[in-house]
């Protein structure tokens, strides 16, 4: 691709940027939210035609100056692409899922469809049967089955956005040995991820775009790994190193906590557990994905149905049933979810901050407009929300800054503890850096925080505690030196611990 | 200024509805200059009443306008629509009817009969609320047992009679007030209207149901309970569905079950969608609904204006009403913003260069 350029309406989203694939290389495409990368990636695929420019591609050894004007027409060039977010059809069969809409409108033959599809899953290794629905599989052989169907295509471009964000790390391993493999084959990857050690473990070649510009393209063995996140945000680094210093206070005996649960459940964590934080802990729970540290965070906040258990805040034995009565006690909850869960799709980063603080205040007591927007308006300032203005429906921010929008949602309404469920899933490094910060912040300044996080290194930094989950059950907890990832792995591997 | 103006219009949901009421009445000024004036004539009882064709569509519209009101609030929160509100109206008509008969007609007691009519209204919309809300049946499905049982229950309760009532108090509601020239259902709406507009300001309904609506995963994490608020959007369109039947009722001066607000439940649907809200579900647009209401009464009036045959005004409804669906689509509003801004581009261009030379 060479000199692409596009804008949107205001924006110049590319500014002349090029970009080389190599037959049968791993390229990771980095850059923080709004740097370009999905543009980019759309306009290879055909999803938004480009303003000026060229992309070429190799036709049996020639090069060849191609026009992608539909992702129809990107899929027949050999151009494949699979999103981070699965876009099969949950509840047609696997085979299905890997022969619909492939511009074949002749009559289906479904044993020689069937055979096929059983044959690629073989041939890839995938744990799939061709006649399973796909909703029963898991999300990582959903998206197997996503590069499957890409690779039954003979594509010679495989675009991965984000393929790993939703998956555990032995989940993560398969896919990537899944990717060795069909770059022996000769296949080119575009890998899209905000997980920087992911991308040296696999990347053969990086190229980072800023700000819709490209800054460089480089062999992944020569480029440090503080060298890629300084040259993504533009700036040095101190920021993170910054982060390292700072440790929020241990917890003291003789004041009650904060929250604490005594054999708390909920139908979705089932195993009762106890729970405690102390005013201005930060603490985490980690464990595998599936582990049920989401879960156990939900049952805190009474988001899915109690079962049982006891609650006492700061002392005080209080009873909380649903997600209203754990806000009345000045707990806020940030889930895993954002876009099921968090945000608001339509409305806008007005309402979309107010909500929680207006449900609070009751429903025959409305906002004023002005109220309304003097909130959003402080909250917009202070986490520094990029957005076009207070009125723009909140699906139209990036996903950094929806997640701060939800962030100030919950900080508006003052929590004396606020649950942050992966608050750095799918944001840009300087986001991440930001709210990691603010976090301490909020701790200093004397709001206990609970935060999870699928990095571990995100929550060795900012945790003072971190319990360890496993199977849906809490195994055990680690404090101060105990915490290095060497411990969490044991303990959630279910071995002794050693210390450090 | 004119950019800003012109984006702040698109972005608008009002825009189609007004766009299409603002082309029906340049149509029937082109067509016939006197279609909306205004006379004054005596009605039969001696006073004198506004009349012409504008006012027959404001009071034509009333029963459909009210119900749309309720209407938007159900699809807004539970992403589909309540089929059986014409039905549902036969039966809080039925249920006026028959505590009128019962007693002497006075202002109490038809006051009385109107509260009966409500509550009736209200538990059978509650059903179809906890069908909706609760079991998390599809609103069309839930909704179409008593769409098809509906008029059968309204015609169990006057006892498979269709009693007419005559009595001036009740020809005041659905006629003109003695001493007032505009017509009384059309002062109804009004009031309506301003009901509902302070029930938006002084309480937090509309954001509830718009955040039901949009995305129920996240009112429940905060703090809203999805159910009561689907089940408060049935409640409010009971008693606007009440109104609209006892309105009725009160203008034809009798009750027949099987016709009342025969097939006003398409509509009222339509005049929802009319209006700018999606009927499936999200954002909504109260006024855009009322004023469908009135653009749907227009085409009416303005087809047989144009002395077209009753039977056929349904045939030349659907074309008109699938071109302003057509013109809202989102395909077509893309398409109109790309036009003007190759239109606007241009004259900045031609300014721009006038600026350098």
């Amino acid at each position: 691709m060479k000199n692409i350029c596009k804008s949107f309406p205001g924006v110049r989203a590319l500014k002349n940027v090029d970009f080389t694939l190599r037959k049968g290389e791993i390229h990771a495409l980095m850059g923080e939210n709004g740097a370009g990368k999905s543009t980019l990636i759309k306009v290879l695929t055909g999803v938004h035609p480009k303003d000026s420019g060229q992309i070429f591609l190799d036709m049996g050894g020639s090069l060849k100056e191609i026009n992608v004007r539909s992702p129809q027409e990107a899929q027949n060039l050999g151009i494949s692409t699979v999103y981070q977010e699965i876009t099969l059809c949950p509840n047609l069969t696997v085979a299905e899922n890997m022969f619909i809409g492939r511009g074949n409108y002749r009559l289906v033959n479904w044993r020689t469809m069937k055979k096929r599809a059983a044959d690629i899953l073989e041939k890839l290794n995938i744990p799939a049967r061709a006649a399973q629905q796909l909703g029963t599989c898991s999300i990582a052989v959903q998206q197997m089955v996503a590069i499957a169907r890409a690779v039954d295509m003979e594509c010679k471009v495989l675009i991965l956005d984000e393929p790993t964000s939703s998956l555990d790390e032995q989940e993560v391993e398969k896919l990537f040995s899944l990717m060795q493999d069909l770059k022996s084959r000769g296949v080119g990857i575009i890998f899209i991820t905000h997980f920087l050690d992911q991308v040296y473990q696999v990347s053969d070649r990086i190229t980072v775009l800023r700000n819709g510009e490209l800054v460089g393209e480089y062999e992944a063995k020569e480029l440090p790994k503080v060298q890629l996140i300084s040259k993504m945000m533009g700036k040095d680094l101190e920021d993170v190193s910054a982060i390292k210093k700072q440790k929020p206070p241990e917890e003291k005996n003789d004041v009650p906590p904060v929250y604490e649960a005594v054999g708390l459940s909920s139908i979705n964590f089932p195993n009762a557990f106890d729970f405690r934080i102390s005013k201005g802990e930060v603490n985490g729970f980690t464990g595998l994905l599936g582990s049920g540290r989401s879960e156990s965070v939900r049952a805190i906040f009474a988001a899915d149905k109690i079962t049982g258990g006891r609650i006492r805040i700061n002392g005080k034995e209080v009873k909380i049933r649903k997600p209203k009565d754990a806000m009345k006690q000045g707990i806020g909850y940030l889930p895993e979810d954002r876009k099921r869960d968090g945000i608001v799709e339509d409305l806008s980063v007005r309402e979309n901050i107010i909500l929680a603080l207006q449900v609070m205040k009751g429903f025959f007591k409305p906002f004023s407009r002005a109220e309304a927007e003097a909130f959003a308006d402080k909250y917009i300032k202070l986490l520094g929300i990029k957005t076009a203005s207070m009125d723009t429906p909140i699906k139209q921010l990036s996903g950094g800054n929806q997640q701060k929008a939800i962030v100030a949602r919950w900080l508006l309404t003052n929590p004396q503890y606020l649950i942050l469920d992966e608050p750095t899933r799918g944001i840009d490094v300087g986001t991440k850096v930001e709210i990691q910060k603010l976090i301490l912040k909020l701790a200093e300044e004397g709001v206990s925080v609970t935060f999870i996080s699928s990095e571990i290194e995100e929550m060795l930094r900012t945790c003072s505690r971190l319990i360890v989950m496993r199977d849906r059950k809490m195994v055990g907890e680690l404090k101060g030196d105990e915490m290095t990832q060497d411990n969490i792995m044991h303990m959630i591997a279910g071995e002794a611990v050693h210390d450090a | 200024m004119m950019r800003n103006f012109f984006r702040k219009l698109t972005g608008s949901q009002l825009i189609i509805p007004l766009f299409s009421l603002l082309l029906l009445i340049v149509f029937n000024l082109i067509r016939d200059v006197s279609f909306f004036s205004i006379s004054i004539v005596t009605n039969n009882q001696g006073y004198p009443v506004l009349s012409g064709n504008l006012i027959s569509i404001l009071n034509g519209a009333s029963a459909v306008a009210i119900m749309s009101i309720g209407m938007t609030l159900i699809t807004s929160c539970c992403k589909g629509q309540d089929i059986s509100v014409a039905a549902v109206a036969a039966i809080a008509g039925s249920v006026f009817v028959s505590v009128l008969r019962s007693r002497e007609i006075t202002i109490p007691v038809i006051i009385l009969a109107f509260l009966y009519a409500c509550l009736v209204s209200v538990l059978f919309s509650l059903f179809n609320g906890v069908l909706v809300a609760v079991f998390k049946i599809q609103p069309m499905i839930a909704t179409l047992i008593l769409f098809s049982a509906g008029r059968s229950i309204a015609y169990w309760i006057n006892g498979g009679a269709t009693p007419t009532i005559s009595n001036p108090l009740l020809a005041a509601i659905g006629g003109f007030i003695p001493g007032i020239p505009i017509p009384t259902p059309i002062i109804i709406m009004v009031i309506f209207l301003i009901l509902i507009i302070l029930v938006l300001k002084f309480t937090t309904l509309g954001l509830y149901t718009q955040v039901v609506g949009i995305n129920e995963g996240t009112a429940h994490l905060n703090g809203i309970n999805p159910v009561l608020v689907k089940l408060l959007a049935f409640v409010i369109s009971g008693i606007c569905v009440a109104t609209a039947g006892c309105i009725t009722v009160c203008r034809i001066g009798l009750i027949n079950h099987e016709t009342l607000l025969l097939d006003a439940e398409m509509d009222v649907i339509l005049a929802v969608a009319i209006g700018g809200t999606a009927l499936s579900g999200g954002r909504f647009n109260l006024y855009g609904s009322v004023i469908g209401a009135y653009i749907i009464q227009a085409l009416t009036v303005t087809l047989y204006a144009m002395k077209v045959p009753s039977a056929a005004v349904k045939a030349y409804k659907a074309v008109v009403i699938i071109i302003i669906v057509v013109m809202s689509s989102p395909v077509v509003k893309e398409f109109i913003v790309k036009l003007y801004k190759r239109i606007f581009k241009k004259e900045t261009d031609i300014k721009a260069a006038a600026n350098t030379a």
